[in-house]
């Protein structure tokens, strides 16, 4: 038999036998409602047939191609972070009835899927101190274009205003979204700490504006006074959306609900959804029980069933797109179950102390990393505001430059923020989490010394 | 302790929680006195109120019951049409966790990451190869995306023409998605009729093509699964009045290997990786939308692109004219390394063959279950079948009795009410991962709830009668919704 | 099965989207049939207007949903809105229930009573939904 339909049972055997119950002749005869005018007259021109054995080797040889992983110490953060997973998260997750299953439409046989829904829901709601949590957008960037038309249905004024320590590529999609449905889009100014300027925010919402939006920790990893900002947006009518885009944070940090939030969204792949180069990833968004109805996104409720047992079930649905069509609260249908899942069996392993400790880990490696670097020779630390494990270091020489001199020496030591700030050319982003040990921080901060 | 049995739900995590109890450590600090880094308490919290409490096991038994609750396609067909439940091979699993992938940063500097790079570029390559199509964007998470990308591309192209249009017209048996997806890119939506055989009405169309209308969007195979065959004469309408035709690729398994849209006059498309190109459906997701494009809309793509220049790959930001950005990075790559796998593991014959078997064995089943079934449209079908309810009126038994009783037959149901020009729709899609014999099986399944609708017809209406729950109510959960746990009045239990 | 043989009292006035009015001086109170919930099926929610919201007459000023179905409410008057039934948040159901008494949506001041005299009476009204459901 033909390698290449190992993932296909009929045999050419069935394959006729089916035909001719069909009546048909020919494999082609299925095809006529297709205009011969239209039908391929050459094979595709695509690789392949490969058997099993040497997709592996292509794929073992493709994967040597990224070649981050041979030993190097790495401090890349900026809206994707390097954590640890336990192994159970990952067994748990291929278990096929989690993964080769679809949307839970038949609540009868998809209690696995929903009922991990509602707890992942219920888990974002205890990290953000908010009432509400959908289960899942594509990733932080997408759930903050969506949080953003979501505010602007709750609360139309049509224009936001935007923190400028947002990730540029948040900006960037929210940008994209809106730029279609007629709402403005403006930015306010930091301090000379790092963190989003009350008074410059009070001054750009001016008129008024749907939602203020910060993030916390900010793109260059200082933390915000959520209440004092929380004061200026609800003062002039705005909705507070604080964005996380390092979710691990919330571990120590006050859950954003509690100091004023509206909405807090952000990206969730940091609870165990592996780095692959950038997604699948996990957009969370949370919000207070006044959104409800505005909400995108698939809900999980709970119920009961004829016989009077607990069950889950898709719910609210009128929202969505199957049923309410262009007038849906969002178009998004497909969304990132498994890694929403990822995420809930992460969380619970980690559980309220494993949590709080992996976020202290964090933050005090990065602070001691921040000590060190300030301390040497040529460096200097641009912003004072606390942070939690990402900060900006001045370099005396280009950043990007110092990433290729170090990428020689086993390094990759940050992000240039030159790469979305021209300007900030000599700026690097430097994460640290707990996979960073103290010998990789101290070997940072002596080849740093070299540049000088 | 009450008894319990294996069918039995399955308490809440929050419920299972134990003060004390711990799954997980961090390594022990290696840095001199970390508690001198204590952040100032006005921003941490004591607490995350209500957070479980577990060890490894009590989290490893939760989730696998839970897992046994779930259906899943390894269990069995899964005829869920239009969303295309197929066999998703398990070296991609292994593939995709390589650490060389698995674990790359996306902020990488682009030398580091070639062997993603490389990846994205010849999946590109590969499906302007099966689709016809000039260049594709693989940015899009997700099949809504997708569409929401392309309309976005269409808007800017017209704009760019000082030709703004109003208008995206879409076929009333399209999915919801097309809709919302066209009011977000900021269209009005003016829905067609469909004729008598389900397809686009060409006179209609051609009657309300003008200048104002700046999309068709057109799903290709329909939602009944019916190949639309006036697809060129479509097209030309479309083109005369400057229009452009979206078609919505997530029937594409029908025809791969047998003809392109690009072929068919189409300017963009997206299509579905978790359906035709099998990468799994996660539960909900993720799944991957990538866009294809034809020349005259590739300036317009989302940034960046990934380019080969020599024998490198790049990112290329620099492109004046995009739409911008959908999301952040580059995608779903673990779906694109998916996907990719799966092209290179079928090859041209294999995938041909792919979509030769999933459209047999939909007419396969069409065949044994017409004579049965109420057949709404009898237009030759390609990789699905629409069936109806009608047939059962007089037993008052109806499409969601059927699909619950589907599964005291261990099946899971097909797509039910859907599309909407059916009533009591049943939409079939058997896939080429299927053997005659689970077809059979199916087929016989069906046989014998027709006969119990007409004997025993309350059975069937009270169905399912052997899931661990049956029959939720979903109407209380709508009216008084329970959206997460909360702790039981009078606090914690101890 | 017929689906005029509902209950549609004569004192209403009926519209072609299933809405119905009682009109007592140039106050309408507007409500939905007993055709609309029972093709709706469950009614789990209700968005009604805010008092003191004008309303047009044709146009829509609410919805009424079930588990898988949304329906837009429209108004048979022009006017402004005096009162909405608030109790209908709490137990929606009400509706299917009784829609002519406790089940009615909004009351308001009406612009021009004139507008009513394109609405439908009880008999008028079952025989459009005979001909609308065949």
């Amino acid at each position: 038999m033909d390698d290449a339909s190992r993932y296909i049972p009929a045999s050419e055997a069935d394959r006729q036998a089916m035909l001719r119950e069909i009546g048909l002749e020919r494999i082609e005869d299925l095809f006529a409602s297709i205009p011969e005018s239209l039908r391929l007259a050459h094979p595709l021109e695509v690789p392949g047939p490969l058997s099993e054995q040497e997709l592996q080797g292509e794929f073992a040889a493709r994967a040597r191609e990224n070649r981050e992983l041979d030993g190097r110490a790495q401090f890349l953060g900026g809206g994707a972070y390097r954590h640890f997973a336990p192994a159970v998260v990952d067994h748990l997750i291929t278990r096929t009835e989690f993964y080769s299953s679809y949307t839970p439409y038949q609540p009868e046989i998809s209690q696995g899927t929903l009922q991990a829904i509602f707890e992942y829901q219920t888990l974002i709601c205890q990290l953000t101190e908010l009432d509400i949590s959908n289960a899942s957008m594509y990733d932080g960037a997408s759930a903050l274009a969506e949080g953003l038309l979501m505010a602007e249905r709750a609360n139309p004024k049509g224009r936001v205003v935007l923190s400028d320590r947002l990730h540029p590529e948040y900006v960037q999609t929210a940008r994209t979204y809106l730029s279609n449905v007629e709402v403005g889009v403006d930015a306010f100014g930091h301090r000379p700490d790092g963190t989003a300027d009350p008074e410059a925010a009070r001054k750009e919402i001016g008129g008024g504006a749907s939602a203020l939006v910060i993030q916390h920790p900010n793109f260059f990893g200082c933390l915000e006074e959520v209440e004092t900002l929380a004061r200026v947006a609800h003062d002039a009518g705005a909705l507070l959306i604080v964005v996380v885009s390092e979710p691990v944070s919330l571990g120590i940090l006050k859950g954003p609900g509690r100091q004023g939030a509206d909405v807090v969204l952000g990206e969730g792949h940091s609870f165990g959804v592996p780095l692959s180069y950038g997604g699948p990833f996990l957009g969370f968004m949370a919000a207070r029980a006044a959104f409800l109805r505005n909400m995108p996104g698939r809900l999980v409720g709970e119920t009961h069933d004829v016989d009077g047992r607990r069950g889950y079930v898709l719910t609210l649905s009128t929202r969505e797109q199957h049923i309410r069509r262009e007038k849906a609260t969002s178009n998004i249908c497909t969304n990132e179950g498994l890694c929403a899942l990822t995420a809930a069996i992460f969380l619970s392993v980690l559980g309220r102390d494993g949590l709080r400790e992996l976020a202290v880990h964090n933050h005090a490696r990065a602070e001691y990393a921040r000590r060190a670097l300030a301390s040497v020779r040529g460096c200097s630390i641009p912003f004072g505001a606390p942070i939690f494990n990402e900060f900006v270091v001045t370099l005396p020489i280009p950043a990007a430059q110092a990433v290729r001199a170090l990428g020689e020496r086993g390094i990759v030591p940050g992000l240039p923020l030159s790469r979305y700030f021209p300007g900030r050319e000599r700026d690097l982003l430097v994460c640290v989490t707990e996979v960073n040990p103290r010998s990789e921080i101290d070997r940072l901060a002596v080849e740093l010394g070299r540049l000088a | 302790m009450e008894p319990r049995n294996l069918r039995d739900p399955e308490k809440l995590l929050f419920e299972l929680s134990r003060p004390g109890r711990r799954g997980f450590a961090p390594p022990p600090a290696d840095i001199p006195d970390p508690g001198r880094f204590d952040l100032d308490r006005r921003y941490t919290r004591d607490d995350i109120e209500g957070f479980p409490q577990l060890s490894e096991p009590e989290v490893v038994r939760h989730y696998t019951r839970l897992s046994r609750l779930n259906y899943a396609i390894d269990l069995g067909l899964y005829p869920l049409g239009s969303c295309t439940m197929k066999y998703n091979p398990k070296v991609h699993e292994t593939l995709a966790r390589l650490p060389g992938f698995a674990g790359a940063h996306p902020q990488l500097p682009e030398e580091f990451a070639q062997g993603s790079l490389r990846l994205m570029h010849d999946l590109e390559r590969a499906l302007v190869a099966i689709c016809g199509m000039d260049r594709f964007t693989l940015q899009p998470a997700a099949g809504a995306q997708g569409e929401q990308t392309g309309i976005m591309m269409a808007r800017a192209y017209h704009r760019e023409r000082g030709d703004p249009r109003q208008v995206v017209l879409i076929p009333d048996s399209a999915h919801g998605t097309n809709p919302a997806s066209a009011v977000l890119s900021g269209y009005r939506v003016e829905q067609i009729a469909s004729d008598a055989r389900g397809c686009v009405d060409l006179e209609a169309l051609r009657r309300r093509m003008s200048e104002d209308v700046a999309v068709l969007m057109l799903t290709n195979p329909n939602t009944l699964g019916v190949f639309e065959s006036e697809i060129e004469a479509i097209a030309r309408v479309v083109h005369a009045k400057g229009g452009l035709l979206y078609m919505d690729g997530a029937n594409l398994n029908a025809f791969v290997g047998v003809a392109r849209p690009g072929d068919m006059g189409v300017d963009v498309h997206h299509l579905n990786l978790h359906k035709t190109f099998s990468t799994p459906h996660g539960g909900g997701g993720p799944g991957a939308g990538p866009v294809g494009v034809k020349k005259h809309l590739e300036p317009y793509l989302p940034v960046p692109t990934v380019e080969k220049e020599g024998e490198r790959y790049r990112l290329r930001h620099d492109r004046p004219q995009s739409i911008g950005r959908v999301r952040s990075f580059f995608g779903n790559f673990g779906m694109h390394l998916r996907a990719f796998a799966y092209i290179l593991a079928l090859g041209p014959a294999g995938l041909r063959r792919m979509a030769e078997t999933a459209v047999l064995n939909a007419n396969y089943l069409r065949r044994k279950l017409e004579p049965i079934y109420h057949l709404p449209y009898d237009a030759p079908s390609l990789h699905e079948v629409v069936f109806s309810d009608r047939h059962l009126e007089s037993a008052g038994v109806h499409t969601l009795d059927i699909a619950k009783r589907l599964m005291d037959y261990g099946f899971h149901p097909m797509t039910i009410y859907f599309p909407l020009i059916v009533k009591g729709a049943m939409m079939i899609e058997p896939t080429e991962s299927e053997s005659r014999e689970e077809l059979d099986a199916f087929i016989a399944a069906m046989r014998r709830i027709d006969e119990e609708a007409r004997r025993d017809p309350d059975m069937v209406r009270t169905a399912p009668h052997t899931t661990p729950v049956r029959r939720l109510d979903e109407v209380g959960a709508a009216r008084h919704p329970v959206l997460r746990w909360t702790a039981p009045a009078g606090g914690r239990r101890a | 099965m017929s689906k005029g043989n509902g209950i549609y009292p004569e004192d209403l006035k009926y519209t072609k989207e299933h809405e119905w009015v009682a009109v007592h001086g140039n106050v309408g109170t507007v409500g939905i049939t007993h055709y609309a919930q029972s093709e709706l099926g469950d009614i789990v929610y209700v968005e009604l207007p805010a008092v003191g919201t004008a309303v047009v007459a044709g146009e829509e000023f609410g919805s009424v949903e079930s588990v898988k179905a949304v329906s837009e409410v429209y108004a048979p008057a022009s006017g402004e809105v005096l009162e909405v039934n608030g109790a209908l948040a709490q137990s929606p159901e009400t509706i299917n229930k009784d829609p002519y008494t406790e089940g009615w949506l909004m009351k308001i001041k009406m612009a021009d009573p004139n507008e009513l005299k394109g609405l439908m009476s009880a008999a008028e009204y079952r025989k459009h939904i005979e001909d609308e459901s065949n």
